[in-house]
């Protein structure tokens, strides 16, 4: 690996990211998606807290009137869901546009190796995601200064977040390895992820053993506790690991391509 | 500089190269002659470590392509076919791209960029995005980001193709000025630009080589043939003409007139010409032009091509 040329890639795309329509318009539909959720969260929540005042039944359950339970966790998990629909849309074009192009070509034939032009490609698009999770920190700060949530879910639940769409693109970078058409490979990006998604659906259906382990390997269920300020280190590592694996993954797929 | 020994590549059940062996020496020009699909591309592929030989070993510059890829690719420039380029990036900042990724010293990049779209004549281009020049320009980008770091092996696929014929000549010189700083192989199948450009020649057809000389070598064994005409009374003519010694054939050309055009095909060229001389003169026939066709690379290359099928 070589830094130099891991950080030429990664300028270069994202100074190509930035050129395109569609870092942008993925940005907007993002904020306007997430921003309709907290808008009906934050609204939900001063709705039912007006009607605790003079309705005691309903001043008694409590859960309703925590705005860490009522806004904040249920925020966290709807942003993860649009960040996994959002993904495929920045990932598509990373190495499925450099074959259709053939730029690809020259790319692997300057003097770089496969891991630092993966490893480019990847921060780069990490970066675009971090930008869009940042421009999110506005709901919290403005819950923050109208209201009294528990600070330090919101930090988890961010750090969450931040894993799930590095978790996301590393398995995006590999769809795009995999093909030349970028329609193909955000197909194959949001078959996966909803796949990794809908693991967490099947718990009840099968036995408890195997219904953790589905659990265990569902991609959103590690962010949930997070949401809550708990940070287990199995989460973590969860992530770490997914990551770990479809970057190989992708690195093996750029290999064979060779060898065809 | 380049070393091919057995080299042989396979798509599968397809054999795109088949045992193919060559060397080129430092400074020299070597041209890449094959009709579409002979595998001249693939051969480029392999030396630019792009994929590896099915088998067979490739050197260049000193290091083995497979086992040194990185060593090889620091030495060598390449121009694919289809110019694959950036299309959202400036000319300027795509060669400071290149110049950088290609190992130049970060306070060099800026100067190395500029000098080669100075020597590539891009400066009036620079700060255009690559996807709104012209083709002419294109190619030219394409030639200047591999020469962007000096590299001591030039790979050019098709570097004429698409150009009006004011840019191949442009490109030529350009290419031209390269040898002997360079070591530089180019593909082609446009026949004329093998002679104008290569020192030598390699003509490869199905994977195979078929012939490989001094592109005037190849000419030259090939048999001399000659333009005559003449005005006067065709049929008498053609029986004279075939009378004449040294001569293997004669074929008929449009006539103009009174004028009558023949080809003659020498066996042995001075006891012909002679022949037709003293022919001419014993029979009184008004010669209105003689002159020797020159052998086209066409006509060898067709020759080669078509004996490799039968």
């Amino acid at each position: 690996m070589n830094i130099r040329n891991v950080s030429l890639i990664l300028n270069r795309e994202l100074k190509s990211y930035f050129s395109s329509l569609t870092v942008y318009i993925v940005i907007i539909m993002f904020l306007l998606m997430t921003g309709y959720f907290f808008y009906n969260l934050v609204a939900t929540f001063s709705i039912v807290s007006f009607q605790a005042q003079s309705d005691p039944m309903l001043a008694k359950q409590y859960q309703l009137l925590n705005i860490n339970e009522t806004v904040i966790r249920p925020l966290f998990g709807t942003i993860g869901i649009i960040l996994l629909l959002m993904t495929p849309l920045l990932t598509m074009r990373l190495l499925a546009e450099e074959k259709k192009t053939g730029t690809i070509e020259l790319l692997l034939t300057f003097p770089v190796d496969d891991v630092d032009v993966v490893l480019g490609k990847y921060l780069a698009c990490l970066a675009v995601v971090l930008t869009m999770i940042l421009l999110t920190v506005t709901y919290p700060v403005l819950l923050v200064a109208f209201g009294e949530p528990e600070v330090v879910p919101i930090v988890t639940g961010y750090l969450g977040l931040v894993l799930l769409g590095a978790a996301a693109i590393s398995l995006g970078i590999f769809t795009s390895s995999l093909t030349e058409n970028q329609i193909v490979s955000a197909s194959l990006s949001f078959a996966m992820l909803f796949f990794f998604w809908f693991l967490g659906y099947s718990v009840q259906l099968v036995s408890a053993g195997l219904g953790q382990f589905l659990g265990y390997l569902s991609i959103n269920e590690h962010i949930e506790s997070m949401s809550k300020g708990v940070v287990d280190s199995t989460d973590i590592i969860y992530y770490l690991c997914f990551i770990a694996l479809f970057l190989f993954l992708t690195l093996r797929s750029l290999e064979a391509k060779r060898w065809r | 500089m380049i070393e091919v020994e057995n080299l042989t590549k396979e798509y599968g059940e397809f054999r795109a190269v088949d045992n193919i062996s060559f060397t080129v020496e430092k400074g020299e020009i070597l041209g890449f002659l094959g009709p579409n699909g002979a595998g001249k591309t693939t051969v480029m592929r392999i030396l630019t470590c792009f994929f590896p030989p099915t088998k067979g070993k490739v050197m260049v510059a000193g290091y083995n392509c497979f086992e040194d890829s990185l060593n090889v690719r620091k030495r060598i420039g390449y121009l694919p076919q289809r110019v694959p380029l950036y299309e959202d990036m400036k000319v300027d900042d795509y060669l400071r791209f290149v110049a950088a990724i290609k190992g130049t010293p970060a306070k060099e990049v800026k100067r190395k960029a500029a000098k080669v779209m100075d020597d590539c004549g891009l400066s009036d281009v620079s700060h255009k995005l690559i996807s709104t020049i012209s083709g002419g320009y294109r190619q030219r980008v394409g030639i200047a980001q591999a020469l962007v770091n000096d590299p001591e092996v030039l790979i050019l696929d098709e570097p004429t193709v698409g150009l009006d014929p004011k840019q191949i000549k442009e490109i030529r010189t350009l290419i031209k000025e390269l040898a002997g700083r360079h070591t530089v192989i180019l593909s082609t199948h446009i026949l004329p630009e093998v002679s104008i450009l290569c020192g030598r020649v390699i003509i490869i057809n199905q994977g195979k080589v078929v012939a490989e000389d001094r592109p005037e070598n190849l000419r030259s064994e090939s048999a001399q043939r000659m333009l005559l005409r003449i005005n006067g009374n065709a049929p008498l003519i053609e029986q004279e003409l075939s009378r004449v010694g040294g001569i293997k054939g004669v074929e008929r050309e449009p006539a103009s007139g009174d004028t009558h055009g023949f080809v003659v095909v020498f066996d042995d060229e001075k006891r012909g010409r002679q022949g037709i001389q003293a022919m001419i003169e014993k029979n009184k026939f008004e010669l209105v032009e003689m002159r020797l066709l020159e052998v086209s690379l066409e006509d060898i290359f067709i020759k080669l091509v078509t004996k490799e099928e039968a």
